[in-house]
Formats: C-alpha cells, structure tokens, sequence
C-alpha cells in the first residue's frame, strides 16, 4: 500500500497532474523492446452502466433525493459506499477496484461520456468504439488505428491485439491484423483437417486469413498451458454472466503471459442495460458489478509480472438518467464514470469535473452533464502508455477530437 | 445461378431435389411461398406463452416462500433458486428444436427465413429472467400469423405481445398521472412513473430507425401513450386481465390526449398507443428502414441503394403489404447478382447443414449446444438489436474455428451411408466450385470429406 488517497477537490486533477505531464510528455514511438511494453486492456461494459450507482457521488446533496430508492448510501452508513473521496465513492460490489484505488493504482473518472449525445445504445456504442463524433463515420475502431501506429515489437506475432470472444468488436475492426479467442475450447480439431482446409482456402483470401489467425491462436494456447476447459464447461446459460467475465478474464490474462502472446486485449460484457429493479446495494446490478469487480481480480492475479506494466481501461457507451424512473430503475442518460487501473497507472485519484445534480446542471433536465471527452482520456492512455505522438492521435487515431485533448500525467513515468 | 440464389440466398439452403424443384421458375417458386400464415413444420407441440409464464409465476412465488422459510442469514437453498430456471428451460430447448425441425423440413423455406427475419428485427432476448420461457413464444405466437400480411398488424402484434412487454419492461411503466399513481401517493407510497425503455426501442429499433426524426421528448410522450400495456395476473389492486397474456391496464395509463411526431392523438386508452403504431407504420422513415433491413438481410451487406429505394417505395405505396415488399426485393435485380453472396451466421450455416443432410433432429439438448458452441445461443441475441446481419458481426478467427470443429463432428455423425461428392451436389449445384470438388474427392475419409464441404467457402455463404 503506498498510502492513503489524497482528499482531492474536484477540480483538482486539471491542476494537480499539471506538474507530473512533462515525464509522459516524451514525443515519438518508444515502444520498449522484448519483454517490457506496455499492456493494454479494454474492458466494454455494454448496455450502459449507471455511473451514479458504480461511483455513486455520495457528497452531492442532490443524489440521493434523486437516485431515491436505489441510491447507494452514503460511506459509514450499512451497505455504503467504498469512499473515495468527499465526495465520490465505489459501489460496495467493488472492493478489488477499491482497494486498487487505495494502492494507488486506479483512476475513477466521473462526469465523462463520448461525444455521442442521443441516447440509442447501439450508435452510442459505435461511436465509443469508432473514436469518432459521430455514428457509422467509419468501418474500423480507434483501436485498431492506433495498433497500426505502433511499430513491430521483436519476439511478437504479427497479430498484437486479441479480442476475448469469437468475434471481432469494432473498437478493435480495421487494418492492422488482430485476432480473436473466447474462453469456449475448441478442442480436438484434426489437424489434417486443418491442414487440407488452408489448402482448400488457399484461392480465398478472407478465409484463408481467419484460418490461419485461428491456428496461430490455438498453437499460442496450448504453448501456454492454458486449460480452459473448467472456463469453458459453461457456455451461454450454463456459467452465470459473473462467472463467465472471470472466465474471459483468465484467458486475457494467460495469453498475454504467453510468449509471443497480444500486448492488447478487449473483453466485453454485456446485461448493464438496468431500466426495471436496478437495486442499490444489492441487487441485478450489484452482482453485475460484483462479477465486473471479480473478473478485474483475475485479470490482475493473472497478469502476475506483466502488471506493473498494465493499464486496464473499463468504459461504457452511455449513462443512465439521474433520476430512478417509474419501475426502480434507470433509463438512458448521457455523462457516467469510467475506470482506468494498472500498474502503470497513476492511481488514488478521482478525476471529475463535477458539474452537479441540481436541477440546473442537468443535461435536458435529466442526465449527468458530462465535462470530459472519453477520448481525452483515450489519448491520455495511448500517448503515455503506448507512446503514440499527439499528432498522429489526433490526426489518424481520433481523427476529429480537435477539441478533446489528452489528459497528461495518468501514467506513472 | 438463378436456382441457386432463389434456394440458397432466399430460402434456408437446399434439401436433396430442392434445386431441381425450383430450378424451372426460381422466382415464381419464391413468389409461391409468400402468403398467408406461416405454422411451424415438423409436428411440435408448444406450449402456449400465457401457460409458460402462469408457470414462471408459480415457480416465483414457490422461490419466495422458501426464502421466507429459511433465517434470512442463511444462504436459501439451491434447489428454490433453481426453480425458476427449471421452470422455463423445458419450454426453451423444445423451442428451440420446432424452430431447427421446422427449419430443416419446410417446404416454404423463403417464408421461414422471413420469419426469422422479423424475429431478429423485433429481437428479445430469453437470457432475461422475465423472458426466459418465451423467446420461441414471440416467433411463433405474433410473427408467424402475421409475416405475409401487413405491417401494422404485425407490429401490433409484437408490441402487444407479452414477451416484448416483459422483455422491454412496460409491464410496470405507470402514466405519473394515471388513477394508479395517483392512488399510490395519496397512500403515500413509492412514486410510481414510466419506463422509457419499450417506447424508445419501438422508435430506433422497429419502426423509424434512429435517425427517423424523432426526438427525446417524443420518446418521453410515446412511453405515456403506451403506459398501461402490460400483462394480465397480479394481486390486490393490481389484480386483472388473463394472468400470463396482454393486459391494458386502464389504471394505469396516462389519461388525456398527447402530442406526438407534431401530430395529435385525442384518443383514450389502448386506442392511442394503437394509432400511434399505425402512424409510425406509415411514415417514410419506417419503410425506408425496414427497406434497408430487408436488402442488407438478402443481398448484401452494403445495401445497394436503387434496391433499397424500389422496396421502400413498395412499402409505401401498398401501405405496408408485407408480400407486396418480398416482391419487390424479388424484383431488384441487385437481388440476383451471383457475385454478391453473404457470409452465412451460425443459424443459417446449420440449417443448411441440417437440410443438406436431409435430416430434422430430435434432441432438444444436443440443437441447443451446438448454437451455444457456435456463439449464436438461439433467442438470446442480448440486446433488443438482435444478431448482427452483416458478416463482420461473425467473421473472427474463433468463430471460424467453432466451426470448423461443429462441422468435423456433424460429418463424424452423418458419415455412415452418405457419399460427399452427392451431398456436395445436391446442396450447392452450380456454386460447387472445381477445386473443392477436387478437395472432396482426394480426401483421406468421407468424414474428412464432409467437413471439408461443410466449411468450403461457398457453403458458408449464401
């Protein structure tokens, strides 16, 4: 433990990491050599988290009248928040991001949201995923862009990103070659199989190039010892939604350890989509957060030496209303919280521009305002942590955030 | 290749003799296809959604009083938590295999795939606790009767029907000035209000598209109009309706006329949210959606644009008459271009498997692991979206692999008595390319043989 979380005001951050930018500020593309580069996680939380509930901003005298039933009281209180701040707290499903908090390896950011500011999940996702300002303005993902930016690492496959299910989201869709794995075994395939299969794809590219990515990635399985078979005995219903992220989370963490293993994970998961019965405390969205907090766990436990190198960034398309609606729970809303953890991560700080829940400050009367671009906080991450220069992030990476400039100082140096 | 894109693009794939049955007039055995109900093939009895849901009720209250019972400190026992899922998972899997016989043995296979089409527009979701039972329940109790008639009628049907009222919880979604919420805060109750979340999907995801022009206010008066859907049971003042079906309840809707889309709806009760649907079945937003769904769904998925337009203008024209828009998918001829073919998703990849092979299964348990291996778990496409219809929601190295590996244990089990170079000509015709004929020919086993025709590229297109 390296301490106790400062009490930060909430302006603090813009400010207070002023004085750490100029260590991250180091231009060029210094991906470190064998063994010792960064990492990187995505974790998507699809459906739309209820920022108000993960990191429920306990301090603000609006909260609790508004969230009502299923608000999450106050630190100290049975059931309270994991306090963070004055002002904000965790959910008390959390404790593994708390006492990453504690450790000074988690940033909570609050007040946040995309450039996305109509309320459908599936275009808010898109734009989450594409980097841009706007739905459908491109085919492939911000992070797949920046994955084209980064120069060949020795020692790597050329395939540098995996994403953890069977197929590719968009956030990781584009030119640079990335390829897939879920947790669900594909075991005993003949390989003569295989091998007259590449034969017969040879005249058919598109084929031809998801056989090989899949064979390459089942050799890096098995040279990894991984056995998933305890993972994936429970496909679909089988393994609860909670059990099946730490699942996926194990087999993020054993394929980066292997050798020639992907610097770049995305996981997914979805069910956060609360508009009936949310619950505070406890509750559908309580063990959502709980298998979320469980997975992160394993993914951390997994990582083992890998992860003081590691960042782990947990974001959602969208939040969710302020107010509980008419049936305990949350409709669609704009500004929530996100999550940056790791090794690598400057941690024990909330970083929030909090504009408040009065009537006043909300966004068309309902929605947490956001005041941070998520793709500030991306190009935060993709700047300190893989050493993307600024240019190339704003002109390739995001290539319309003109107005969303990357945070400094989130990476230790 | 006009035989081929009729049975393979259109239909669900070919059975032995099925391109030579429609090989003398591939469009007219399309057009044949394209009227009135559309039952299930393969004799399976269902039981019906309000006696699924009747039975989830009582599961519930049997969970609850176990819990009761036990000292609220103590874990309640496994047994009552299982409950609930015991209740509905017989209904899951049976569903599941009338939908894969169904899929394997009809004689209307462009119908049937037209069903699953409107399936996945109005998709839920059964891995949510108020659906588990009824994702099969909203297929066939509301799409089926209604896939060759009018649009209107079928999105009444959908949105009226419970599995959507559970799905996208209207059920308790109260107009905040209706006698019940009234009644509650004079009690000095909790506040009672609405639920947006069936008003705003019914908007974005099954009528106008989300760029059709509304706004968040007219989500906001569409969640008032259509307070009150909801499903019949309940205890007290809450009691009413048949328990288990569609139920308005009166009490619960928000009185007094409102405005919407900049047009007045003066009417009261179920017949406002009723004519709003029928509005929205009219507007041009909606047949230009549904258009673009149709056209991404058949011919590719970037729609051609003139395609797009000639079914719109179909939809429009004909005020929503479903056949009527087949027709005019049917005479793009975007339609019938042999070199834009679609990457199959698992479900149609194992309904062709199933009809090639010419067989309809028999174990519930066995269809729905094989969908679950695949990564397309049946009825449970996880959000209100449904399953991706274009190939990049498909197309990982994974997936590839899933079914590279469910394909070598299909062939492993139909391998006795079946010769591969037949199997391969009768599904594919003259989509059989030369090389994998080649392939199939030196292969090291008929198994071997199968798989490979299985994953050759042109089966796992259509």
């Amino acid at each position: 433990m390296t301490g106790h979380p400062h009490p930060l005001t909430r302006r603090r951050f813009l400010l207070g990491t002023g004085a750490l930018a100029a260590s991250a500020a180091v231009p060029g593309l210094l991906l470190a050599s064998t063994g010792n580069s960064s990492r990187l996680v995505v974790v998507i939380l699809r459906g739309a988290l209820d920022g108000l509930a993960a990191m429920p901003p306990h301090g603000d005298p609006h909260y609790a009248a508004l969230h009502r039933d299923i608000a999450i009281a106050g630190p100290g209180a049975p059931d309270g928040a994991l306090v963070l701040d004055g002002t904000f707290g965790l959910h008390p499903s959390l404790g593994f991001l708390h006492e990453r908090y504690v450790a000074g390896n988690l940033i909570a950011f609050h007040a946040v949201a995309s450039p996305y500011r109509d309320r459908s999940h599936f275009d808010g996702q898109n734009v989450l995923e594409n980097g841009l300002s706007q739905p459908l303005g491109s085919a492939d993902g911000w992070l797949n862009r920046a994955l084209s930016e980064l120069p060949a690492r020795p020692g790597a496959s050329t395939e540098r990103a995996v994403a953890l299910s069977q197929n590719v989201p968009q956030i990781l869709r584009g030119r640079a070659a990335v390829f897939s794995k879920s947790p669900n075994p594909t075991p005993d395939i003949d390989q003569e199989l295989l091998a007259r299969l590449a034969d017969l794809y040879s005249k058919d590219d598109w084929f031809a190039a998801r056989l090989s990515e899949g064979m390459q990635t089942e050799k890096l399985a098995d040279e990894g010892g991984m056995t998933p078979a305890r993972a994936g005995a429970a496909p679909g219903m089988a393994g609860a939604p909670a059990d099946r992220l730490t699942a996926v989370a194990r087999m993020a963490s054993a394929l980066m350890n292997s050798d020639g293993g992907p610097d770049v994970a995305v996981m997914e998961a979805n069910g956060w989509d609360t508009h009936a019965n949310q619950g505070g405390a406890k509750g559908v969205l309580a063990q959502r957060l709980l298998g979320l907090d469980r997975a992160l766990r394993a993914l951390t436990d997994g990582l083992k030496d890998l992860w003081p190198q590691t960042a782990v960034l947990v974001v959602t398309e969208f939040g969710r209303t302020a107010a509980m609606n008419g049936t305990r729970g949350t409709d669609h809303g704009t500004g929530g919280c996100a999550f940056l953890l790791g090794g690598a991560v400057l941690g024990g700080r909330v970083v929030a521009d909090w504009p408040g829940l009065s009537p006043g400050a909300l966004l068309e009367n309902r929605d947490l305002r956001p005041t941070l671009d998520l793709r500030s906080v991306f190009k935060g991450v993709l700047g300190e942590h893989l050493r993307i220069d600024t240019a190339t992030l704003s002109g390739r990476v995001f290539p319309d955030s003109a107005g969303a400039h990357a945070l400094q100082g989130l990476m230790r140096a | 290749m006009q035989t081929e894109i009729a049975v393979i693009r259109f239909g669900l794939g070919a059975r032995p003799g099925d391109l030579s049955a429609a090989a003398a007039d591939p469009r007219g055995w399309l057009r044949a296809q394209i009227h009135g109900q559309v039952k299930l093939a393969g004799d399976s009895r269902l039981a019906p959604s309000d006696q699924i849901i009747r039975g989830l009720f009582e599961a519930r209250a049997a969970r609850a009083s176990m819990k009761r019972a036990v000292p609220a400190a103590a874990e309640p026992p496994k047994d009552a938590l299982n409950a609930v899922r015991e209740a509905y998972l017989p209904h899951y899997r049976a569903q599941v295999l009338a939908r894969a016989r169904s899929a394997a043995l009809t004689d209307r296979p462009f119908a049937e795939r037209l069903v699953h089409f409107w399936t996945n527009h109005f998709a839920v979701s059964a891995d949510k606790g108020a659906v588990l039972g009824l994702g099969g329940s909203l297929e066939n109790e509301a799409i089926r009767p209604h896939v060759n008639g009018r649009f209107v009628d079928l999105l009444c049907a959908v949105e009226q029907h419970p599995a959507m009222i559970a799905f996208l919880d209207n059920q308790y979604s109260v107009g905040p000035d209706s006698p019940f919420a009234q009644f509650a805060a004079r009690r000095g109750r909790r506040q009672f209000g609405i639920n947006e979340n069936l008003a705003r999907e019914i908007l974005e995801l099954h009528t106008l598209g989300v760029d059709g022009g509304y706004t968040q206010a007219d989500v906001t008066t569409f969640a008032k109009v259509i307070s009150g859907w909801s499903i019949g049971g309940g205890k007290g003042r809450l009691a009413g309706g048949v328990p288990g079906r569609f139920f308005f309840r009166e009490e619960m809707h928000e009185p007094g006329g409102q405005r919407f889309l900049g047009r007045r709806f003066p009417q009261s009760g179920l017949a406002q949210g009723e004519a709003v649907l029928a509005d929205l079945a009219r507007q041009p937003a909606t047949a230009q959606f549904i258009a673009t769904k149709l056209v991404r769904h058949f011919i590719a998925d970037e729609p051609p644009a003139a395609a797009v337009a000639r079914v719109a203008q179909a939809f429009t024209r004909s005020d929503g008459d479903l056949p009527a828009v087949y027709g005019a998918l049917l005479d793009a001829p975007e339609a019938w271009d042999a070199q834009s073919r679609k990457f199959k998703t698992p479900e149609d990849f194992v309904f062709s498997t199933l009809r090639a092979f010419d067989v309809a299964p028999q174990d519930p348990q066995e269809v729905v692991r094989g969908f679950e291996l695949l990564g397309q778990r049946q009825y449970t496409p996880g959000s209100p979206a449904g399953w991706a219809d274009t190939a990049s929601g498909w197309d990982g190295s994974d997936a590839l692999m899933h079914r590279v590996l469910w394909a070598s244990r299909v062939a492993e089990r139909f391998d006795p008595g079946v010769n591969p170079l037949e199997v391969a000509t009768a599904s594919l015709g003259g989509y059989l390319r030369a090389d994998t004929r080649e392939a199939l020919r030196r292969a090291a086993s008929s198994g071997q043989a199968l798989a490979l025709l299985l994953m050759s590229p042109e089966f796992q297109r259509r």
